[in-house]
């Protein structure tokens, strides 16, 4: 028994160096000599590498599996740029912060992307921030919101509107359907939801001109489950609104938890809710859900937006009914990247940076897309959907000045 | 603070409570016998909550056959478990064995993350447990209710396994002495796979009815109950069965309390249970009910 078992184990171990050996030859035989230090971006002649970063796994997995979707897509409309084929390098940051730097160092160390596409969820963008600043590597992010992932960082762009917008949205909302008191749920230590939620209770507050508007602020912890005791606390101060920023994988359960317990007041979330799992998940109790969030399929800002959603639904057809809104992101912060090489017409890190500055008037499937001082795209255009039927339902577009 | 807040809560506690203390019961059992601390429990509890969505949703059994047919396949992924990741290390050091039960952990995660992936799945909803019984006041699912009774059920067949069969006289055996155990001739294979297949099928139940009332199905979802279930257990005195119950129902019941009392430190509910096991472990390092052992390393 003993023997086989070591028997196995060796052969494993050798198999382990052979897989681990193919990658490293395939790169020997594209660089001549390995040994050679090679600028990067410089190494394969023929290709052009983009890393796309992005939570495969984890909390925040459902969502950037979704914008790695249109990201793919857009690869495979777009597949050229300098007349050179663009290769995307996919790695998973796991939602996870120190796996983000891990994950973003192997992409400009190991793979030397010219430039990166990600991550979906602020707190591992704003990980990985540091990194991509000094190593002097353009990137985008399509959909994360804090206003942290850009500021102060030359070389972090993104896509999408921001987390204090996107607060007073949905405060604005609230308001207009009669909402006079609110509770706030955010998760400690997840840079999106604090910074959404408080982002939310100022916008409130001013709102409504009262400081006790906002009843009741409850935190919760990565992988908690149990909401009860949360909600029996909010139960009894009886808000109009529930705002919980939250990933896709934790509003399910705070919504059927509400219900459960009797709580009849208006949900609400932020971009992350735009994820079937939800309804899945959440089933009945998901019906009146309100989320604001990027892109509406049925209303194309552009001619771009009218090809991408036409084409994108026949890859989503049998998967998912609606076109999310981060892969429209995503698609839209890969075509910026193509378009800043194409201008910038080398892969240097600084050229690309200053070509994705120079956007102007780009014509991106979520709208027109110029970037501000900071790098953000100047948007002010947001799209509140609730749930009705099982289904992610159009209810209004917003816009603040 | 009014009164029917203050019932919810009891009641919110006293589940919570049940549903650790029907994990922490498998870490005790395993730990009684074989001094393991089976880190991959909370992991063999992710994957029964799976076997559940994937034999209602995709074979569309009937959910009382469903929960007869997940709580087999479970007991068969605990006992292959002990099986492959275990028994060749029942020789080696502890640290061997015990990092074992890490690796297994990983792997039981990695592996449902590749297969599954990390989208989560909804819990197929048991109408008889998702129901929604008004008491009053109170507003409680089936499920809620059920738990803590299903619990003391479940405790009380394990007592009269442990203390009133052969095999249970057999398992108590080994628990005081493994060595002399096997020298008088009791089948430690066989007392030890009983453990996991005991072990196996609570930490099932416990996901049928974890999953009715935190319907998302994933594969890190049992990072969280796994270890506070092991800190229930430990609190309680790990190796004893009631012990692991009571410090299961402390557990919930001082999180829920938390919560309620001190609305405001809710971001803490996590570190409090922690606390609470650094303050055993200094006070009555064995435990509320746990015996004092002269332990033989």
């Amino acid at each position: 028994m003993k023997r086989i078992i070591s028997l196995l184990l060796s052969l494993l171990m050798v198999l382990a160096l052979f897989t681990a050996c193919t990658p490293a030859n395939n790169n020997g035989d594209a660089n001549g000599e390995p040994d050679e230090v090679v600028e990067p971006g410089e190494e394969d002649a023929d290709v052009i590498k983009i890393g796309v970063f992005e939570p495969l796994t984890g909390m925040n997995g459902g969502g950037g599996l979704q914008e790695l979707g249109g990201i793919e897509y857009a690869n495979k409309m777009y597949p050229e740029v300098l007349g050179k084929k663009i290769e995307l390098v996919v790695v998973d940051n796991k939602s996870d912060k120190g796996e983000a730097t891990t994950a973003v160092t192997r992409l400009i160390e190991k793979d030397k992307v010219v430039a990166i596409i990600g991550s979906y969820g602020s707190a591992v963008s704003i990980a990985a921030g540091d990194i991509i600043r000094d190593a002097q590597v353009p990137t985008v992010a399509p959909s994360a919101t804090n206003p942290m992932v850009t500021q102060g960082n030359d070389f972090y762009f993104r896509a999408c509107f921001l987390d204090p917008f996107q607060g007073e949205v949905m405060a604005t909302y609230a308001i207009e359907q009669g909402a006079k008191t609110a509770a706030v749920i955010m998760q400690n230590g997840d840079d999106y939801s604090v910074g959404l939620a408080n982002f939310f209770i100022n916008a409130f507050k001013k709102l409504t001109g009262d400081d006790a508007s906002v009843v009741d602020v409850s935190e919760f912890q990565l992988n908690e489950a149990d909401f009860n005791a949360i909600l029996t606390n909010i139960k009894a101060k009886n808000p109009d609104v529930i705002f919980a920023p939250s990933a896709a994988t934790t509003a399910p359960l705070i919504i059927k938890q509400a219900r459960d317990l009797g709580i009849e007041s208006l949900i609400m979330g932020g971009d992350t809710w735009e994820n079937p799992a939800v309804i899945d998940v959440a089933g009945e109790d998901a019906e009146g859900i309100v989320l604001s969030t990027f892109f509406d399929e049925n209303d194309p800002a552009t001619e771009e937006a009218n090809v991408f959603v036409e084409g994108y639904k026949k890859e989503l057809a049998g998967k998912e009914p609606i076109i999310p809104a981060v892969a429209a992101l995503g698609y839209d912060a890969y075509i910026l990247v193509r378009d800043a090489i194409e201008r910038a017409g080398s892969t240097d890190g600084v050229a690309i940076r200053d070509a994705l500055k120079e956007t102007k008037d780009f014509e991106g499937v979520t709208g027109i897309i110029n970037f501000t001082e900071e790098g953000d795209a100047d948007k002010n255009v947001a799209v509140i959907k609730s749930v009705q039927d099982g289904q992610f339902v159009f209810i209004d577009s917003v816009e603040v000045k | 603070m009014t009164s029917e807040l203050l019932l919810q809560q009891l009641a919110n506690g006293i589940s919570l409570g049940s549903l650790y203390a029907l994990l922490a019961i498998g870490y005790t059992m395993v730990y009684g016998i074989l001094r393991l601390i089976n880190f991959a429990h909370g992991d063999i509890f992710m994957m029964a909550a799976y076997f559940m969505v994937f034999s209602i949703v995709t074979f569309r059994l009937p959910w009382y056959i469903a929960i007869v047919v997940v709580i087999i396949v479970t007991i068969a992924l605990g006992v292959l478990l002990e099986k492959t990741a275990y028994k060749p290390l029942r020789n080696a050091p502890r640290m061997s064995i015990m990092i074992s039960a890490i690796g297994a952990s990983f792997l039981l995660e990695n592996l449902a993350t590749y297969l599954f992936t990390g989208v989560p799945r909804g819990f197929p909803d048991i109408r008889i447990l998702t129901t929604t019984v008004e008491l009053g006041s109170l507003s409680l699912t089936v499920a809620t209710l059920i738990t803590p009774f299903v619990t003391l059920i479940l405790l009380y067949v394990v007592l009269f396994i442990t203390n009133k069969t052969k095999i249970g006289m057999a398992m108590r055996a080994v628990s005081k002495d493994f060595e002399t155990a096997k020298l008088m001739g009791i089948n430690i294979n066989q007392v030890i796979s009983t453990t996991f297949v005991i072990g196996s099928a609570l930490a099932a139940v416990g996901a049928i009815l974890w999953g009715s009332r935190y319907p998302s199905v994933m594969p890190l979802m049992g990072v969280m109950p796994g270890l506070k279930c092991f800190i229930a257990a430990v609190l309680g005195g790990i190796g004893n069965a009631t012990g692991a119950v009571l410090g299961g129902f402390i557990l919930g019941m001082a999180e829920i309390m938390l919560i309620t009392f001190l609305p405001s430190l809710t971001g803490y509910r996590d570190a409090m249970a922690f606390v609470i096991l650094i303050v055993v472990l200094l006070v009555k390092p064995t435990g509320l009910l746990g015996e004092k052992v002269t332990d033989k390393v």
